[in-house]
């Protein structure tokens, strides 16, 4: 009879997810399931459009609605307005003075329900006027257009009379010496997207004797807590983060948005502030950086890559957030997993009156890729080449630089793109009508990175494990268990996994860039590392052996001859007052301050998709026969979750590549704001058929030889996608996404797209 | 203050009393008068397919049946699928055993959907079952292993 019960614990098992049983129920309890007391509603004030000069605001008639306690806005904040983010404090907490994108909040109304805090939003008067807006890269890069920061926010910054928040430039070799027999150059074209976390953002602060308690589905609950403590001049210790897991984050939740708000309201009103957006004003707040990017490449006849000379303008929103994080890792990788002798790669990260774009799997990849990875279809295209000969005569080896001096390719990533072609069927004669395509695609994983985790072996054996890591569907609470049962010998269903409060658990720095199994792993496989040394020690002293002679070993202290379960060891050693053993474990990468990134990969996220399509040249529509995509994952820890979560990047891949994109208006307003007008992957848009693999050489720094999964299989999809659309058709297209109206338009008016 | 009206409705096999004003969506009075968080709210306009629950025999999207043109229904929720509280459904458990489950955020709607297709159909061709789910978003898991995981479901029950 089905239990519901966790299957085999051991590592690379495919073990039952951990909080699976809560998520089938409904008992799981996100962060708008959370009951609070004496709770108030909160509602954003906005105006329609991305830029208005505010001349006033008129909360009378707000205030009069039953049920409404406060009207918050600018004025009502110290002054001048704080700002806080995530790298630079350029977001303020309440618009002031200028709203500078569309669904920037002006006020707030908190009320003791949803009813009033709506009805008393709507009648917040505010008297504005519109100003036009850059919400394009043209627009916002022409020495005409207004500055989206004002210079005051950019003390020192010599670009601060410009919409251009930072310029990279990463060089080697000599680009104009390199001799080439073929050069192209081409412009493309990525649109803004946005993450569609199927639950809304959100957030609750109170506050108490004890100081103020944020609730956040937040990816980095440290980094919360951290931003709020400076803003409201508190110690760490009085500010808490209570971190339900996230329903959804893809990057969307990392860095606190409208945390700050709630803190003020909850300190006016002395009652807890609740704010939970709708999916639209969740557009308004998160996003991927839209992009256009040059490329001139240079090539030898036989396909090999002599230059790429790369010009990459990001389309960021009004505030920074980690948007120019995203720009700078991203294009230092821009000439992919390929041996490149010569390279120049200029990288804006352009500010505009639109939704901050910030971080989104694959952090700034996907839109590089889809560039550079399209140039190599192009030149194997005129060079006579395949998609796959071309990728294979450039790939680094293991151990060969793809960026001089840097971190050196960290896998055998021909293994990958063998697997990949091979499932495919490349080789095999295409049935007419279809075409094939296959691409690369890599990213960087965490460059810094610091984790604390804390185990606790009880008396009767279970286990507790503390880690600060966000749990938002890639599984890194069964990960964190699988490494525990593993360590000390314990079946997977009495280890209990505690995350998400600042009170309970330990420091880590972030859930994001694929860390968690490689940094908190670590962390944890320490913690279990300690305890051992403990149960040695403690068996030593129990049976009178030398302690280099003991061993911990699945479950078993291994005393001379003797086995001894390690629960009997810990009973007997601690004796009748009982007790625990705490083992403790911290992984750290510690910054490298001459490093362009601030330190290198600790390891690349490399990944090959090949894709089989059909083109229904009647409707522009792309049939998906085979969607491949193989990731070079060190070691699955749990084969079910790589699995399912390559496949799922596979599919949001599949979004952006086929329906996604923001469209936007004159005045900045996002057309398709919602469910409605805005398309993501439907089980009716999945690929006839879909194969997520892996390659398992155990060359990872995690543990047990693991790497950083789950980004990879979206790097790559659209270039991998376009090379099979234009083998079957002819048709090139260069703007993503690919829908049928512009594989048609390509299709039967060449040039008019 | 609007007037309420007293609705009467069997939630999950219990029946429930409670006073609604008349704009309350059916999502609403699930989730804040009768306390079953389980039915999510996402997109609020009836596309996601988050607040799916069945209605006298009918998947319904909540968020866009008004709670008093229900007065008298019969109500199954995420949290009325299983058995009992130490079991799950066979569905619920496929769900499980074949990884279909990520952040779980669209997991209610999509399981609530799932059984009222196989209560109309149970033996789905997986186009069939492509076609049942095709109204319930997913961002995280491709959707594939939750096909798999009905079809699973299905055959179980044979």
């Amino acid at each position: 009879m089905a239990t519901g019960r966790p299957g085999p614990a051991g590592i690379g098992a495919s073990a039952r997810r951990l909080g699976g049983r809560e998520r089938v129920t409904g008992a799981q309890k996100f962060l708008a399931d959370l009951r609070l007391d004496d709770l108030l509603h909160v509602k954003l004030v906005t105006v329609d459009c991305a830029r208005a000069r505010i001349d006033g605001i008129d909360a009378g008639a707000a205030l009069a609605v039953a049920g409404v306690v406060d009207v918050i806005t600018a004025d009502d904040l110290p002054q001048p307005v704080p700002r806080f983010g995530p790298v630079f404090a350029d977001r303020p907490v309440l618009a002031t003075g200028e709203t500078k994108y569309h669904g920037e909040p002006v006020a707030a109304v908190a009320a003791t329900s949803r009813d009033a805090a709506e009805e008393g939003a709507r009648l917040v008067a505010v008297e504005h006027q519109v100003l036009p807006a850059a919400v394009t890269i043209r627009d916002a890069l022409d020495p005409r257009a207004p500055l989206v920061q004002d210079r005051s926010l950019r003390p020192g910054d010599p670009l601060a009379g410009t919409n251009v928040l930072r310029e990279r430039c990463y060089h080697w070799g000599d680009v104009e010496a390199e001799a080439a027999d073929l050069v192209i150059e081409h412009t493309y074209r990525f649109p803004m997207v946005t993450h569609f976390s199927i639950e809304p953002h959100g957030a609750i602060a109170a506050v108490d004797d004890d100081g103020l308690t944020f609730w956040s589905p937040v990816q980095h609950p440290y980094l919360l807590q951290r931003m709020m403590a400076e803003l409201f001049s508190l110690p760490l210790a009085k500010v808490r983060v209570v971190a339900p897991d996230p329903g959804g984050g893809f990057g969307g939740k990392q860095n606190p948005k409208f945390e700050p708000l709630l803190g003020f309201l909850a300190m006016r009103t002395g009652r807890p502030c609740r704010l939970v957006l709708t999916l639209e004003e969740t557009f308004q707040a998160v996003r991927r950086a839209a992009a256009e990017i040059r490329v001139r490449s240079g090539f030898t006849s036989d396909g090999r890559i002599r230059f790429h000379d790369i010009e990459s303008d990001y389309l960021l929103g009004a505030y920074a957030d980690i948007g120019e994080r995203v720009v700078t890792k991203s294009n230092y990788l821009a000439c992919g997993p390929y041996r490149v002798p010569a390279a120049r790669i200029r990288a804006k990260a352009v500010l505009s009156h639109t939704p901050p774009s910030t971080a989104f799997r694959g952090f700034g990849a996907p839109q590089i890729t889809w560039a550079v990875e399209s140039q190599l279809d192009e030149a194997a295209r005129r060079l006579g080449l395949d998609g796959l000969a071309i990728r294979l005569r450039n790939l680094a080896a293991k151990g060969e630089p793809v960026v001089p001096g840097d971190v050196p390719a960290d896998g055998d990533w021909e293994q990958s793109v063998r697997r990949a072609a091979e499932a495919v069927g490349w080789e095999r004669s295409l049935p007419p009508g279809r075409g094939r395509g296959i691409a690369c695609g890599i990213k960087a994983g965490a460059t810094t990175g610091l984790s604390y985790a804390t185990v606790r072996l009880l008396f009767d054996g279970s286990v507790l494990v503390f880690a600060g890591t966000s749990d938002m569907g890639q599984g890194a609470r069964t990960i964190f268990a699988q490494i525990a049962a593993e360590e000390l010998g314990v079946p997977l269903d009495r280890v209990r996994v505690v995350m998400g409060d600042t009170t309970i658990v330990p420091f880590d720095l972030q859930t994001s860039a694929s860390r968690s199994t490689v940094f908190m792993g670590t962390a944890i496989l320490r913690a279990c590392r300690d305890i051992q040394r403990q149960l040695r020690e403690m068996a030593a002293d129990l049976y009178g052996a030398d302690h280099e002679s003991v061993a911990v070993e699945r479950g078993r202290v291994l005393v001379e001859a003797r086995q001894v379960p390690v629960v009997e060891v810990v009973q007997t050693g601690l004796g009748r007052l009982r007790g625990e053993l705490i083992g403790n474990g911290v992984m750290r990468k510690a910054d490298m301050p001459d490093h362009p990134l601030g330190g290198g990969a600790a390891f690349y996220e490399f990944n090959c998709t090949a894709f089989e399509v059909e083109v229904d040249g009647d409707t522009g529509e792309v049939l998906i026969h085979k969607h491949i995509t193989v990731g070079d994952v060190g070691k699955a820890l749990n084969r079910l979750q790589v699995e399912a979560q390559d496949e799922g990047a596979a599919i949001m891949g599949l979004g952006h590549a086929l329906m996604e994109h923001l469209a936007l208006d004159d005045l900045g307003r996002i057309r398709n704001l919602g469910a409605l007008d805005y398309r993501i992957p439907t089980t009716k848009d999945v690929p006839l058929e879909l194969r997520a693999l892996m390659v398992e050489n155990q060359d990872g720094p995690g543990p047990y030889g693991s790497k950083g999964v789950a980004e990879g299989s979206l790097l790559c999809t659209a270039p991998a996608l376009a090379a099979a659309v234009t083998q079957a058709t002819g048709a090139v297209i260069r703007d993503l996404p690919l829908t049928p109206e512009r594989v048609w338009r390509q299709l039967h008016e060449p040039g008019s797209v | 203050m609007t007037a309420t009206r007293v609705l009467h409705l069997t939630v999950n096999g219990t029946d429930r009393s409670v006073a609604v004003e008349p704009h309350r969506a059916l999502l609403d009075v699930l989730r804040e008068e009768l306390d079953l968080t389980g039915t999510k709210e996402c997109c609020a306009v009836g596309e996601c397919g988050a607040c799916t629950v069945i209605v006298d025999g009918r998947a319904v999207n909540s968020c866009l049946v008004l709670a008093i043109e229900v007065d008298g229904a019969s109500v199954t929720t995420v949290e009325g699928l299983a058995p009992d509280p130490d079991r799950l459904s066979r569905l619920q458990d496929a769900f499980l055993e074949r990884g279909a489950v990520q952040c779980g955020f669209c997991i209610p709607g999509m399981v609530v959907s799932a059984r009222y297709l196989l209560a109309t159909n149970p033996d789905p061709t997986a186009e069939e079952v492509r076609e049942g789910l095709s109204g319930n978003l997913c961002r995280c898991a491709g959707y594939n292993r939750i096909v798999e995981a009905v079809l699973a479901a299905a055959r179980a029950d044979r």
